[in-house]
């Protein structure tokens, strides 16, 4: 299972994406364990990099300061213990000066101390010293020293005020190059067909939306700030390496592609065992999911010990995936220490053994283990990179995707535009399907007079709302017309058709705000008295006014301050401010108390007067005096004609009232 | 945490002792090949011994390879404890919200138990791995290092007294300014995510109201936010790195020049100062890693009391120590309910939301309970399978308190079907035998037929096996609701319960249903919670509930009469009807 698909069952899909992501390696990234990535390929890794490189393309002249900057400091870093080299050569020198001392004459001159030893057989310190710089009776030169140690004060300041100016300018490239993807995808979606809304699932498209501009975020920060030092460090510090020691360079040069390896096969390893681990949470969570949601239905019809029996299995297999994956990505650090461990004992054995014949001073071979020490770090960094990349990539992937849908037609150029609207609609000769091989409305001819209530009524998922889609163009009609006041709806703009529409939806939408934002919805300069105006005619004034906030009162997320009726009743207040020539009802209210539905039913008629209006309805007693009544079915219109022509025709809107009101039709026809 | 940790961890002590050992004995040996190096320089390089550098040499290796054994069983036994540890854990808290009634599970909220089951364990589970491996690791190191600084040179030793203290600062600074700018983030990416969702979710009416730069204004000012607050986080990362590695590097320049005068007065072997300098660099690691991990600990903590806060609860209602051998079906059972002047409140409220309820329920007949949102109608026919316990009064079936039944053996009479239809993911039939494993196929088709649901599932391309999303989310609300009275049906049970469980269905299907119901299963007590009056207007019993008590029980054409607030139900939901 993928991650996405996770976050699909989820509504919303933080929690489920969060608990993948748990253990993953994006907590501890820096470090071996980045080598084991999430396992997601992209479909097209090479267009996808491409393109992903192309969105850094606006920044490319502070891209090349960046590495300028990275150059000169990871050169000063570099250089740094090659001259602290000298300073230890210096003390070296020093404390073997006095060292000599002990068993040479007062005024000894270094030659008559080689020449000593040499006769004493201790050939090997003799030609060391005799490659030293010895002033016997001197001790340390510390005038030198100092120097030198100033010097490389000074070189790592350098490298320190460059590293942060290069980090500096990296935050800005990235930051603003994620700030314009998620505007561009942001503007995209509001130019998207509803059709593609209604198409994919949400939490799939939020998914793409924020965690994959998330991941795509992370690595450029990390590919970008981390990935050109390290490549920087490993090939500066190869060079020095090679500079001091051939010989040792090579041994390390040999020790390094076999750690990487031994990295590398681990994680393969491991690998196999996180995606298992994640496969295995995804199951154990969807089952605690499951049987907590049903928390009721599991007692009440007696599954607790299954349901405790498959929590146990689906438990001890999480267990024991996640125990191989801990452990085996648990042993990449002490691996590729153990084998740097090898290297430094290596180089201290046979750095060792070359300065005490002489063929290399005490300060290079310090500096030489520093070197290598250096050098693990990158390694693994590097080696992640393919990793992290590939999983950035895909997630780039899945973000073009979205920037490449096909958009809503243009708005015409000169679009017509409607200030004010009669009503009179005309539906002429329309046909529309959702699928191009499954014929929905045909030929639909209907007129509608201004002030007229057009009733669509049919069972549960009959389409009702589809004309609603063509008539505000959520959807396009295929063949026909649609006119409104004589215009086609497609010779306006797609805005300038709505604002003549007001809607109030079953889906009571209201989003994160205070209830007076959300009621100056429907018009954006509405005034206070206006605002209020319009939730007085909504019977919403009351229970906004009993809120301890008033008209401050915030929507929460799962909104409980404010139930289900009350958002309906918001919601309309929001139609009325808005003052639409046509009207949209949605009319449900089967969760609604009583009293609030009486209020719903009040201000709903209310806001049916004097207005061309279209009535979803769900309850047929609401709609009897409606103008036209639709009848549709399994997504077509099967009848058509007022409430008394309906019911003497004796046939589907005939069934569907008869099993509503039995008793009432004897006196209907 | 502690007492979680503590009680949760006692199995592994045997364990964790090893570990303890074993990570002492790494930290150890990793301080130990500097002073084997210096060894070489001091008594091999500076006296010219190449047989020593071998021998010591040797040493070394052997030290690397008991390090690689000892870390590698570390990391074995880690990764068991901490995994352990995140399964047993898990198992608990399962066992114990299994034991929950309904009052517990509202107390906690759903969803935030799952969070708790899955996020929280796995975030503590997590930091019991890290401190099993690095967390021991760096203090061991940290003491192990200055032991060994001192053993090298005491005076020496004095640098780390400044530069200790220096890197500890300079690491406080940047988390304590750290933590803010996280928090601070974190809330403007929930911002950005939830501006995101709402202009998904909305995409209809924000396109309706011709709001779509509105939305474009308001997700700008969100990404701005996130953009500069991202800067801040990044920027500060880009000054930590380097500062943190230039203290560190001005300290091995500081101890050169210190440790020269030392190396120069010969008090102190030149061997000893390049191990002084790699003990002081294993210090500073070792601190400044602590450091970051122990920015994990205060949201582990956090997890842990959730955890704790669900562990800690005792369930409040339990079988009874002795319970009824109820009569089997055959015999005098029959299944009527009767509510006693029942009282039901919920822990610590100030007004009960049940009051004087007595009412007896009849096999064969229906009986309905109306009422408005609040009124306490869900609640009424909880205390059936005693989802909750009355607080006074009492509920019986068959003249049996429900108290002093086994709790299984009440939920087998019972049928029940929620408010929200739950589905569990499975087939349609995994679902409808959810109460009875053994029903068989022609039983499963008969109560569809019942429920209304046959048409939609012959349709479907498995049929009875055609898979089922969790919860259900691939069928449609109304049949999601149809398979939930089915499920019950299946179970054949003498008591059937129907919270509010026909909303979503049209009225057609609505009254179909009902019909065939009162059909098939005449012998049973049925209850019926419902908001619309055309679906119980013709149960032999309606109560009317109003704000926790009974304000009229009779039939339709009773209550119509009688009853005041059930005229004012039916006529606000035949108004417009009424207008005409």
């Amino acid at each position: 299972m993928s991650r996405r698909q996770d976050l699909q069952k989820t509504e919303g899909g933080d929690r489920a994406g969060r608990t993948r992501r748990g253990p993953n390696v994006k907590e501890h990234r820096p470090g071996p364990q980045g080598l084991i990535g999430t396992g997601e390929k992209a479909k097209d890794f090479k267009g996808s990099f491409k393109r992903l490189v192309h969105t850094l393309h606006p920044e490319r002249t502070l891209i090349i300061v960046v590495i300028l900057l990275t150059v000169v400091s990871v050169g000063c870093q570099i250089g740094a213990p090659k001259i602290m080299a000298q300073a230890t050569d210096d003390i070296f020198e020093g404390a073997m000066s006095r060292q000599i001392d002990g068993y040479a004459g007062d005024d000894w001159t270094k030659e008559q101390v080689v020449a000593q030893l040499e006769a004493a057989g201790e050939t090997d310190q003799a030609k060391m010293l005799a490659e030293m710089d010895l002033r016997p009776g001197e001790g340390v030169n510390f005038a030198a020293v100092n120097k030198i140690l100033l010097i490389v004060i000074a070189v790592y300041l350098l490298s320190a005020l460059l590293g942060w100016l290069q980090g500096y300018l990296m935050a800005g490239i990235v930051q603003r190059t994620v700030y314009k993807l998620r505007r561009d995808v942001d503007r995209k979606i509001a130019r998207l067909p509803l059709s593609y809304f209604d198409k994919h699932a949400r939490g799939d498209i939020l998914s793409r939306l924020t965690n994959d501009i998330d991941n795509i975020q992370q690595t450029m920060q990390q590919v970008l700030m981390e990935i050109v030092r390290s490549i920087l460090t490993l090939v500066g510090t190869l060079g020095m390496m090679f500079w001091i020691s051939p010989l040792l360079a090579l041994i390390s040069l040999i020790v390094v592609p076999v750690s990487a390896a031994v990295a590398v096969v681990i994680a393969k390893r491991a690998q196999k065992y996180f995606s298992r681990q994640w496969d295995r949470t995804g199951d154990l969570n969807g089952h605690v999911e499951e049987m907590f949601t049903g928390h009721n239905i599991v007692k009440i019809f007696g599954r607790q010990r299954e349901a405790t029996a498959v929590f146990d299995e689906h438990n001890e297999g999480l267990y024991d995936a996640s125990f191989r994956a801990q452990f085996i990505s648990g042993i990449i650090m002490p691996a590729t220490m153990f084998v740097s461990n090898l290297n430094f004992v290596a180089v201290c054995v046979l750095g060792g053994l070359r300065v005490a014949n002489g063929t290399m001073s005490l300060g290079d071979v310090t500096a030489f283990i520093q070197y290598v020490q250096q050098f693990g770090m990158p390694i693994s960094q590097v080696a992640s990179v393919a990793n992290v990349l590939q999983s950035a990539v895909a997630s780039a992937e899945r973000v073009f995707e979205v920037l490449d849908e096909t958009e809503e037609s243009a708005d015409p150029a000169r679009p017509v535009d409607l200030k004010e609207s009669e009503g009179h609609i005309v539906f002429d000769n329309v046909s529309f399907r959702y699928v191009p091989d499954t014929p929905l409305i045909e030929n639909l001819n209907l007129e509608v007079q201004p002030g007229q209530t057009v009733a669509i009524v049919g069972p549960t998922g009959a389409g009702k709302t589809t004309l609603v889609n063509l008539l505000m163009r959520f959807y396009e009609i295929d063949e026909g017309t649609i006119t409104i006041d004589g215009v086609d709806t497609r010779a306006m703009s797609r805005d300038g058709l709505r604002r003549l529409f007001g809607m109030v939806l079953q889906d009571t939408w209201l989003f994160a705000g205070t209830l007076r934002e959300n009621i100056a919805y429907g018009r954006e300069d509405a005034t206070e008295d206006e605002i209020r105006a319009a939730a007085e005619a909504a019977h919403a004034d009351h229970f906004v006014r009993a809120l301890p906030d008033g008209y401050d009162t915030k929507v929460e997320d799962d909104s409980t301050n404010i139930s289900q009726g009350e958002r309906q009743l918001l919601t309309i207040a929001r139609a009325f401010l808005a003052d639409p020539q046509i009207l949209i009802l949605d009319e449900a209210t089967s969760s609604v108390d009583t009293r609030t539905e009486v209020l719903i039913q009040r201000a709903m008629a209310k806001l049916l007067t004097d207005r061309t209006s279209f009535v979803i309805a769900h309850r047929l007693s609401t709609i009897r005096d409606a103008d036209v009544i639709l009848v549709m079915n399994e997504g077509a219109i099967v009848e058509q004609g007022t409430h008394h022509e309906l019911l003497c025709a004796g046939g589907f809107y005939y069934d569907l009232y008869n099993a509503q009101f039995a008793e009432a039709l004897d006196e209907a026809c | 945490m502690m007492q979680l940790l503590g009680t949760q961890l006692k199995p592994y002590w045997k364990s964790i002792t090893a570990i303890f050992f074993l990570v002492l004995v790494r930290a150890v040996t990793n301080l130990y090949l500097p002073t084997l190096n210096a060894d070489i320089i001091n008594d091999g390089v500076a006296t010219g011994d190449t047989g020593y550098i071998w021998t010591v040499g040797g040493y070394m290796l052997l030290v690397t390879l008991l390090q690689i054994i000892c870390t590698i069983i570390a990391a074995y036994l880690g990764a068991k404890v901490a995994m352990g540890f995140g399964r047993d854990v898990r198992a608990a808290l399962f066992r114990k919200v299994e034991s929950f009634s309904q009052g517990e599970i509202n107390h906690f909220g759903t969803p935030s138990l799952i969070t708790r089951g899955t996020n929280d364990v796995q975030q503590i589970q997590m930091v019991v791995a890290i401190g099993l491996s690095m967390m021991l690791f760096a203090p061991m190191t940290l003491i192990g290092g200055i032991i060994m600084a001192l053993r090298q040179d005491i005076p020496l030793s004095v640098t780390l007294v400044v530069i200790l203290p220096v890197m500890l600062a300079a690491l406080g600074v940047i988390l304590w300014r750290a933590l803010p700018l996280f928090r601070s983030m974190q809330k403007k990416i929930d911002r950005l995510n939830q501006v995101m969702r709402e202009s998904l979710s909305g995409v209809r009416v924000i396109r309706a109201f011709a709001r779509t730069d509105y939305e474009a204004r308001r997700f700008e000012e969100a990404n701005q936010d996130l953009t500069q607050v991202g800067l801040r986080v990044m920027r500060l990362f880009a000054i930590m790195f380097p500062a943190l590695f230039w203290i560190m590097n001005i300290s091995t320049v500081a101890i050169m020049w210190y440790g020269a005068i030392r190396v120069d007065s010969l008090e102190m072997p030149i061997g000893n100062l390049t191990a002084f300098i790699m003990y002081v660099m294993h210090i500073l690691f070792s601190v400044m890693m602590a450091s970051m991990l122990a920015s994990f600990v205060p949201r582990a903590a956090a997890s842990a009391a959730r955890i704790q806060e669900v562990l800690e609860v005792e369930p409040f209602i339990g079988d009874p120590a002795d319970p009824v051998q109820v009569p089997p079906l055959e015999g005098a059972r029959k299944g009527v309910v009767q509510f006693d002047n029942v009282e039901f409140r919920y822990p610590g409220a100030e007004a009960p939301v049940l009051t004087g309820i007595s009412f007896t329920a009849r096999p064969g007949e229906t009986t309905a309970i109306i009422g408005s949102t609040g009124s306490g109608k869900s609640t009424l026919i909880s205390l059936i399978p005693r989802l909750y316990d009355v607080t006074s009064g009492s509920v019986t079936i068959d003249g049996v308190d429900v108290r002093d039944m086994d709790r299984a053996q009440l939920w087998r009479h019972i049928g029940f079907v929620p408010q929200k239809a739950f589905l569990f993911s499975g087939t349609v039939a995994s679902n409808l035998r959810y109460g009875d494993e053994e029903a068989t196929d022609e039983e499963l088709w008969r109560a569809l037929e019942i429920a209304q649901g046959r048409d939609f599932v012959e349709a479907m391309p498995d049929r009875l096996e055609e898979p089922i999303m969790q919860g259900g989310a691939n069928v449609s609300g109304g049949q999601r609701q149809r398979l939930a009275i089915a499920r019950a049906l299946v179970k054949k049970a003498e008591v059937y319960v129907l919270d509010d469980s026909l909303s979503a269905l049209d009225f057609k299907t609505d009254s179909q249903l009902r019909a065939a119901l009162k059909r098939e299963v005449a012998d049973a007590t049925v209850f019926v919670v419902a908001q619309r009056v055309s679906s119980i207007m013709h149960a032999e019993q309606i109560i009317v509930l109003d704000e926790g008590t009974i304000a009229g029980l009779g039939t339709h054409e009773e209550l119509l009469k009688t009853c005041k607030t059930y005229q004012e139900i039916v006529y606000s939901q035949l108004s417009a009807e009424e207008a005409a």
